[in-house]
């Protein structure tokens, strides 16, 4: 089986505004986010970062009283225009999450729970899905004798790393992390950080994390956000080593948290 | 160190006072169910156990004291009241807790509240003048019965909507505490709502749901004044829904006080009570068993 590689797979955001209850979470965004390459969000709590990932999915519609404005181009179309199936453009975008969220289900069902909900019924791809994922994950050798049993027996860091799996499982062109390794022990976190660095050859990847360090370690390229506006973006040279703008200084010096 | 020692005596006597509470509330239970066999006791003396739950004959003056028609009944109009309840219930909480808006939702969650507190009495005469004659002209000629529209299925439906604001109010509770994550994880796959709802929120809130319909049936099961209302409180075995009966409470609030010149007819009466009570037990330990078996598989 060969992954879905598209090196077209682009992300294009204009003029992005978000209201939440009439305020303001999201001003005027424009970005490009690079393909095959892995951009990290960084910026201090409740400026905006996950808000704006939750825009790459439309998960943000799941909440009340929320208005988007401008445009979001995926592959050059704009996934808020009424037409959208928001299915696909979820199909699209893989999604690791701050704590992992096992579906109430076997090991084995929630890998395949992505490709049957799209139709998948072919027992034997489904057989094959399940390994070819498990072992891109690297999950496969510590949970191959026991792919039926409750997918909440295992670990926090194997949980993690099942979810990355579910979530390649669909044939994803783009990769969100929502903090995915900060409910992690370092050796889990790793783990992930290293399977990330191994995936931004095929997938685009962005990333919203916490951590400088681990934005310096995985990232190309970094967006830094304060209050809902993107502040500066550019390689992790230019944004987390030579910042031009004083609030990335203070942030990278650790003097806004 | 005397105001620590204040404190510290403190926290023992109110620590004391919460357990005597607490123990004085399990003890309730069981000193009912022992008034209630010491009652009970003198039929249970005079007729065998099997006789007085499986005959179908009920004449006090002839000492013939047969609860069946009375278990069948109450069995019956819960049964039914379940039936119609359990799936609108589920249906209406699953709309508002992932389809309705939070104003649809704060619209409606308060009219269910009222529904909640209308005394039941008004829930019977609303059977009366509504139900009992829907049943009599329209669905008992359809099925080509004749009934008098008091029936099994007038006091299920008007059970059924008794039930409706515990049932809808529980479970939106155990909808709300499925965390979000789960369900973003499912619609972040490509999912749609329904298949979130089915694959995910219904088993992840299944020990939830087992309560619910649990508490709903202790309450359905001792649902007296409305049913007895519009349930025709006819002793005799019923033959079919659209037949009058009369479920346990309401043989129990209709007789009790009343012809006690009979022996062993205040006795009869709470052997009723004490069955009705032991149904609700089981049901409740049923249920117990099944929501400990369902997180044993840590859903």
């Amino acid at each position: 089986m060969s992954l879905s590689i598209n090196n077209q797979s682009n992300i294009v955001v204009e003029n992005l505004n978000v209201f939440y209850n009439q305020r303001h979470a999201l001003k005027n965004i424009n970005i490009t986010i690079p393909s095959n390459k892995l951009t990290a969000i960084i910026g201090p709590s409740g400026c905006g970062k996950t808000t704006f990932l939750k825009c790459f999915n439309r998960l943000i519609e799941n909440n009340d009283n929320i208005n988007v404005t401008g445009n979001f181009l995926v592959n050059g179309q704009n996934i808020y225009q009424p037409n959208i199936e928001i299915t696909e453009i979820r199909k699209k975008m893989g999604l690791l999450s701050q704590r992992p969220y096992p579906l109430p289900m076997s090991i084995y069902d929630n890998i395949t729970y992505g490709p049957k909900i799209h139709g998948e019924k072919n027992k034997e791809k489904l057989d094959h899905i399940v390994e070819f994922y498990l072992k891109e994950a690297n999950l496969w050798e510590e949970v191959k004798d026991r792919l039926h049993s409750p997918a909440n027996n295992l670990s926090i860091g194997q949980q993690q790393r099942l979810c990355l799996a579910r979530g390649l499982a669909v044939e994803p062109e783009f990769i969100l992390g929502d903090e995915p390794t900060s409910a992690l022990d370092p050796i889990s976190s790793k783990h992930i950080e290293q399977k990330f660095l191994e995936l931004k050859n095929k997938y685009t990847i962005v990333l919203v994390t916490h951590s400088l360090r681990q934005a310096k370690k995985i990232a190309d390229y970094v967006i830094f956000m304060y209050l809902g506006e993107i502040i500066e973006h550019g390689s992790v040279e230019e944004v987390l080593l030579n910042p031009k703008n004083q609030l990335t200084k203070d942030y990278v010096n650790g003097e806004i948290n | 160190m005397s105001f620590l020692k204040y404190r510290l005596r403190m926290d023992k006597n109110v620590h004391l006072i919460m357990k005597i509470l607490t123990v004085f509330s399990i003890v309730t239970i069981l000193a009912i169910l022992l008034g209630l066999l010491y009652k009970a006791y003198p039929i249970l003396k005079t007729h065998s156990l099997t006789n007085l739950l499986l005959s179908k004959d009920w004449f006090p003056q002839k000492e013939l004291f047969g609860l069946f028609p009375f278990i069948s009944s109450t069995f019956q109009v819960t049964g039914l009241a379940m039936f119609i309840a359990v799936p609108f219930c589920l249906l209406a909480s699953i709309y508002l807790s992932e389809y309705a808006s939070k104003s649809i939702t704060r619209l409606v969650l308060p009219l269910i509240d009222i529904l909640a507190g209308i005394p039941s009495v008004i829930f019977g005469i609303w059977g009366i003048i509504l139900i009992v004659p829907f049943i009599r002209d329209y669905v008992a000629p359809f099925f080509g019965k004749v009934s008098s529209g008091y029936s099994i299925l007038t006091g299920g439906i008007v059970l059924a909507v008794m039930l409706i604001p515990v049932m809808v109010n529980i479970l939106l509770e155990v909808f709300n505490t499925v965390s979000r994550g789960y369900k973003e994880a499912s619609l972040a796959l490509g999912a749609t709502k329904w298949q979130c709802i089915k694959h995910v929120l219904l088993i992840k809130s299944a020990p939830g749901i087992i309560s619910a319909i649990a508490l709903s049936l202790s309450r359905a099961f001792g649902e007296t004044l409305a049913v007895l209302m519009v349930v025709g409180n006819v002793t005799k075995s019923p033959k079919s829904i659209l037949d009058p009966a009369q479920p346990l409470p309401a043989l129990i609030a209709n007789n009790y006080g009343e012809m006690m010149s009979v022996d062993l007819y205040d006795s009869a009466l709470l052997l009723a009570s004490l069955v009705l009570f032991i149904i609700v037990l089981f049901f409740n330990i049923i249920a117990r068993v099944i929501l400990r078996r369902l997180e044993k598989n840590n859903h």
